[in-house]
C-alpha cells in the first residue's frame, strides 16, 4: 500500500515537471510581455533594456529552470500586470472558485442523481422522456451561451438576480466567503448553475443508465421476490451498487469544475483564479500562466490520486495488483 | 412613554438618513479593464489614468470637451526673456486628502518623482532639464530648448504629497517590471474631488466625494459616492446596465447600441474619439517575405499604394461593419489634432476601375497575394474591418490572407518589424502631429519611430520632425506640419480608414458628455 502511494506520487511529480515545461514553452509563443509592460511612448532603447532587466534574453532552458526552482520553493514570481507576488494572487482568488465549484457540484451531484433515478424509475413516463431530452440542451450549449442566457433572463428581463460579481463578501482569516450573505448567495446561484449544468447532465445519464443496468440483476428480482417495498428496493439495494462508479465520475468532475470554470468567471466576472488566467492571457502575463496550469495539474493529480487510493480501499483486489487477472 | 419617544426619535433619524441619502447620489461604473495600479506614475495606460484622474490631478487636464483647463496650476506662459523655461502659477488653497497643504514644493517632488527610471512616466518628460520652485506657489519647467507643446504633455502627470510619498517610503514610482508593491500602489493622498474608500483589484474600488475640495461652487460635485466595478465581458457589462446594476457603463458594443438606447431609462451618448484606424504596409525593404511575388515588394511601388487606397470603400465598412459608427477618413489622424484640416480628411472616392489600372501599370495586372495580421480583442470590430478589406482588396487582384491574432501577440509584429502589411490604432494625447509624426513617420531609431512597422525612411522629413520640437514660432510650425502631412500624404505610407467613435451607455437621469480620450471624469457628472 505505501509502495503504491509512493509510486504514486512520484509519478505525479513527473507529470507536474511536464506540465511545468509545457506552459513554459508554450507561453514563450503567446506574445511579448514587455510589449504589455511598457506604455506607447517607449522607446526601442528602453524596450532593450526592460528585456534584459526581466531575464528574458536568457535560453529558455535557462528561465524554465529558475521557474522550477523557485516554484518548489512556493515561490512562483510576479505577476507582470499588477506587479504581486502569484501566490497571494492565487490564495486570494481561490475562495471565490473552490466555493463556485462546491456549490456547482452539490447542485450538479443532488440533482442529477434524483433526477437519473426518476427517470431509471418511470423511465416510459411523459416527465421522465421530457427530462431527458431537454437534459441535451445542458449537453449541446456551450457553457458561454448558457451563461448569457442565464443572465438575459433572470437578470435583465426578471431582475431576481445579479448579472455579475460576488456581491458582498465576509472575510474569515484568509478565506474570503460570500456563504453569510444574501447577495452572496443569490450571486452564486446563475454561475452555480451555468457551470454544473453540463456535470449535472452527464450525472443524471449515468446514475440513469446504472440504475437500468442494476434494475435487470438477479438480486433486485430476488429483493422483490422477498417482498420488499419498491422504496427499499430502489434506494436500499439499487441506488446503493449504482453509486460505485458514480462518486468515480463525481470526483474527477469536481476537477473539471474547479479546473474550467474560466468561461463561467469570465461571463460572470466572477473574480477567482479563471478571471485572473484569462486576464493574465491577455496580459500575457507569464508568471500567472505558469502557476495556473501548474494549480489545474495539481488538482488533477490530487483528484485521482485520492480516487486511486479510493479504489484501494473499495475493492481488495487491487491491493495486490491482480487487477489485471481479475477483471479481464 | 419613553419608548415611545425612543421610537419617535430613530423614526426621525431615520426619515433624515433616507432623505439625505437621495441627496448624496451614488454612482457606479462599469468598463472593460480595471486601473493597474494606484501609483500615478507607475503605467502609463488608459484605464489607470481614468481612476487616479479622480483621486489625484495634473497641474492642467483636457476637460469632457478634450480642451486643456487649469486643474492645480492656474496659469502658465513660456518666459519672454528666456523661451526654455515655463513658468506655472499654482493654485493656492489646495489641500490633499489627509489635510496638508498642496505647494511648490509638492509639484517639484512629483515630477522629480516622474522623471525617474522605474517611472512609466518619463518618456512625457524628456525635454525638460530641471525643475525649480521659485516660491510657494510657482514653479518654472527649464527645458532642453525650447518647447512649445510642454504643456500638452502634463495632462496626465499627477502631484502628490512629498511628505506624504516621503514618510511612506514611496519615494520612488512602483517598479512594475521587477515585480514591486509600494505603499503607493496601494494607498492614495490625492488633492481630486474623490478620496479612496476601499480597493480590490480587478473587482471594485470605492470612492467618496472629498468634502474640502477646491473646487466647489466650480464644478457640478454631485456624485458622492463612486463604485467602480470593472466587468470583461461585453454581454454582461451590457446586461448589467439593463437589469439596473450599474448606471454608467464605457464600451457599449456597437451591436447593443439599440438595444441599450431603445430600453426606457437608459441612453447612449455617442461623441468622435481621439483614435484614428489604418493599415500600415512595408513600403521600405527591396523585396518582401509575405507575398508571392520574388525579387520585388509590390508595397514599395506607390501606385499599388494608391491603387489600394482607391479600392478600399470606408463608407461601406462604416455602414456595415462599424453600423455608422465610425467616420471614415483619409489621414491618420483624429480631427483633435493640430495640424488637421477637412482636405486631408477628404475621404477619396472608391474607384475600383482606376485601381485596377493602376494596379495594370505598376505591372500587376495579375494581381499578388500577400499576409494581413490583424488585431482581434484590440479595436472597435477591428478583425471585421480587416474582412472587409480582404474582399475590397480582392476586387484589384491582391488575394489578401488575414492573419488575426489577440493584441498580445499582434503588436510585437509590428514593434519587432515581422509584418509587412498590419493594422494599427492611434490616440494622440498630446493632440498634436508631432505625436504622430514622430512615432509613425520618423525612420526607426533609438528613441522615434518605435511604431513606424513601414520602413519609411526619408531623412528630409525627420528632420522636420524634429525642428517641431522646438520651434516656437506657431505660425511657421503649423506651416512645417502643413508640409510633413503634404510628403506622407502624397507617399501614401499609411491606407487610412476611420476616427472611432465613443459610446458610454448611462440611466436618462445622468447627464455627461463623452470625452473623447474615453476619461470620463465624474467631478463634471450631474444628475437631473
Amino acid at each position: 500500500m505505501l509502495f503504491i502511494i509512493a509510486r504514486r506520487l512520484l509519478q505525479a511529480f513527473v507529470v507536474l515537471l511536464l506540465v511545468a515545461l509545457v506552459a513554459f514553452t508554450i507561453f514563450r509563443f503567446i506574445g511579448d510581455p514587455v510589449e504589455s509592460l511598457l506604455g506607447q511612448e517607449a522607446t526601442v532603447a528602453d524596450r532593450q533594456a526592460l528585456i534584459d532587466r526581466m531575464g528574458l534574453n536568457d535560453p529558455i532552458p535557462v528561465q524554465y529552470l529558475r521557474f522550477v526552482g523557485n516554484a518548489i520553493r512556493g515561490d512562483f514570481g510576479i505577476s507582470y500586470r499588477t506587479a504581486e507576488p502569484v501566490s497571494a494572487l492565487i490564495a486570494e482568488r481561490l475562495p471565490a472558485t473552490l466555493e463556485l465549484a462546491f456549490v456547482s457540484a452539490l447542485f450538479a451531484i443532488a440533482l442529477g442523481t434524483l433526477l437519473g433515478i426518476y427517470t431509471a424509475i418511470f423511465r416510459h413516463g411523459f416527465t421522465a422522456h421530457a427530462i431527458m431530452s431537454s437534459s441535451l440542451i445542458g449537453v449541446s450549449l456551450p457553457t458561454f451561451l448558457i451563461g448569457v442566457l442565464l443572465i438575459w433572463l433572470f437578470a435583465v428581463e426578471l431582475g431576481w438576480l445579479p448579472s455579475f460579481g460576488r456581491g458582498e463578501t465576509v472575510q474569515i482569516g484568509f478565506w474570503s466567503t460570500g456563504f453569510l450573505t444574501a447577495s452572496g448567495l443569490k450571486s452564486l446561484i446563475l454561475p452555480a448553475i451555468t457551470l454544473g449544468l453540463y456535470q449535472m447532465t452527464l450525472i443524471m445519464r449515468l446514475v440513469r443508465a446504472e440504475m437500468l443496468e442494476i434494475l435487470r440483476q438477479d438480486f433486485i428480482r430476488f429483493a422483490r421476490a422477498r417482498g420488499l417495498p419498491e422504496r427499499m428496493v430502489y434506494f436500499g439495494h439499487a441506488l446503493k451498487n449504482t453509486m460505485v462508479p458514480v462518486i468515480t465520475v463525481a470526483g474527477l468532475q469536481l476537477g473539471a469544475i474547479i479546473a474550467f470554470a474560466i468561461i463561467t468567471e469570465t461571463v460572470f466576472q466572477w473574480p477567482g483564479v479563471g478571471l485572473m488566467f484569462i486576464n493574465a492571457v491577455f496580459f500575457v502575463d507569464i508568471p500567472v500562466m505558469s502557476a495556473y496550469l501548474l494549480l489545474v495539474g495539481t488538482v488533477f493529480v490530487v483528484i485521482n490520486l485520492i480516487v486511486d487510493l479510493l479504489y484501494l480501499v473499495i475493492d481488495p483486489r487491487l491491493r495486490d495488483g491482480q487487477l489485471k487477472r481479475q477483471t479481464v | 412613554m419613553k419608548s415611545l419617544t425612543t421610537r419617535l426619535a430613530v423614526g426621525i433619524a431615520a426619515a433624515l438618513l433616507v432623505s439625505s441619502m437621495a441627496f448624496a447620489q451614488t454612482l457606479r461604473w462599469a468598463r472593460s479593464g480595471d486601473s493597474l495600479t494606484l501609483d500615478p506614475h507607475a503605467q502609463n495606460e488608459g484605464p489607470t489614468h481614468t481612476l487616479a484622474h479622480q483621486i489625484y490631478e495634473p497641474l492642467l487636464h483636457r476637460d469632457m470637451a478634450g480642451q486643456i483647463t487649469p486643474a492645480l496650476a492656474t496659469s502658465w506662459k513660456a518666459l519672454d526673456d528666456n523661451p526654455n523655461v515655463w513658468r506655472f502659477q499654482l493654485r493656492k488653497g489646495v489641500t490633499f486628502h489627509d489635510g496638508a497643504t498642496m505647494t511648490a514644493d509638492d509639484v517639484v517632488y512629483s515630477f522629480e518623482r516622474a522623471m525617474k527610471p522605474t517611472s512609466a512616466m518619463k518618456e512625457l518628460l524628456t525635454s525638460v532639464k530641471e525643475i525649480r520652485k521659485v516660491d510657494d506657489y510657482t514653479v518654472d519647467f527649464e527645458t532642453n530648448g525650447p518647447n512649445p507643446l510642454l504643456i500638452n504633455n502634463l495632462t496626465n502627470l499627477f502631484v502628490m504629497d512629498s511628505d506624504w510619498a516621503e514618510k511612506n517610503g514611496a519615494s520612488n514610482p512602483q517598479d512594475v517590471a521587477a515585480g514591486e508593491t509600494t505603499f503607493a500602489s496601494q494607498n492614495t493622498n490625492g488633492t481630486g474631488a474623490f478620496m479612496l474608500v476601499s480597493r480590490t483589484p480587478d473587482q471594485k474600488t470605492v470612492l467618496k466625494a472629498n468634502p474640502n475640495y477646491w473646487g466647489k461652487g466650480e464644478f457640478p460635485l454631485q456624485v458622492s459616492e463612486i463604485i467602480y466595478t470593472p466587468i470583461q465581458s461585453a454581454a454582461t457589462r451590457v446586461a448589467a446596465l439593463l437589469s439596473g446594476e450599474v448606471d454608467f457603463i464605457q464600451d457599449v458594443p456597437v451591436q447593443d447600441l439599440k438595444r441599450v438606447s431603445g430600453q426606457s431609462g437608459l441612453k447612449v451618448v455617442t461623441a468622435a474619439q481621439n483614435r484614428v484606424i489604418f493599415f500600415g504596409m512595408n513600403v521600405g525593404d527591396s523585396d518582401i517575405e509575405s507575398d508571392n511575388v520574388s525579387g520585388k515588394n509590390p508595397f514599395a511601388d506607390i501606385r499599388v499604394r494608391k491603387a489600394m487606397n482607391m479600392a478600399i470603400n470606408r463608407d461601406a465598412i462604416k455602414k456595415v461593419v462599424m453600423r455608422e459608427q465610425a467616420s471614415p477618413t483619409n489621414v491618420i489622424m483624429p480631427p483633435f489634432v493640430n495640424g488637421w484640416n477637412q482636405q486631408l480628411d477628404a475621404v477619396p472616392a472608391n474607384d475600383v476601375a482606376t485601381a485596377k489600372k493602376m494596379m495594370q501599370e505598376a505591372g500587376y495586372s495579375d494581381g499578388f497575394s500577400v499576409t494581413l495580421n490583424c488585431p482581434n480583442d484590440r479595436y472597435i470590430n477591428d478583425e471585421a474591418i480587416c474582412q472587409a478589406a480582404v474582399g475590397m482588396l480582392g476586387q484589384i487582384g491582391i488575394k489578401v490572407n488575414l492573419d488575426a491574432k489577440p493584441k498580445a501577440q499582434h503588436f510585437p509584429l509590428i514593434k519587432n518589424k515581422t509584418t509587412d502589411f498590419y493594422m494599427l490604432g492611434w490616440g494622440v494625447p498630446t493632440f498634436d502631429s508631432h505625436y504622430i509624426f514622430n512615432f509613425l513617420v520618423h525612420t526607426t531609431t533609438e528613441n522615434r519611430g518605435s511604431w513606424n512597422g513601414t520602413r519609411y525612411s526619408n531623412p528630409a522629413l525627420d528632420t522636420k520632425i524634429v525642428a517641431l520640437e522646438s520651434e516656437t514660432d506657431l505660425d511657421k510650425r503649423n506651416g512645417i506640419i502643413a508640409d510633413i502631412w503634404r510628403q506622407v500624404q502624397a507617399d501614401q505610407i499609411y491606407l487610412p480608414i476611420h476616427n472611432q467613435v465613443l459610446n458610454w451607455g448611462m440611466k436618462d437621469n445622468v447627464q455627461f458628455d463623452v470625452q473623447p480620450e474615453d476619461q470620463p471624469h465624474f467631478k463634471y457628472l450631474t444628475f437631473n
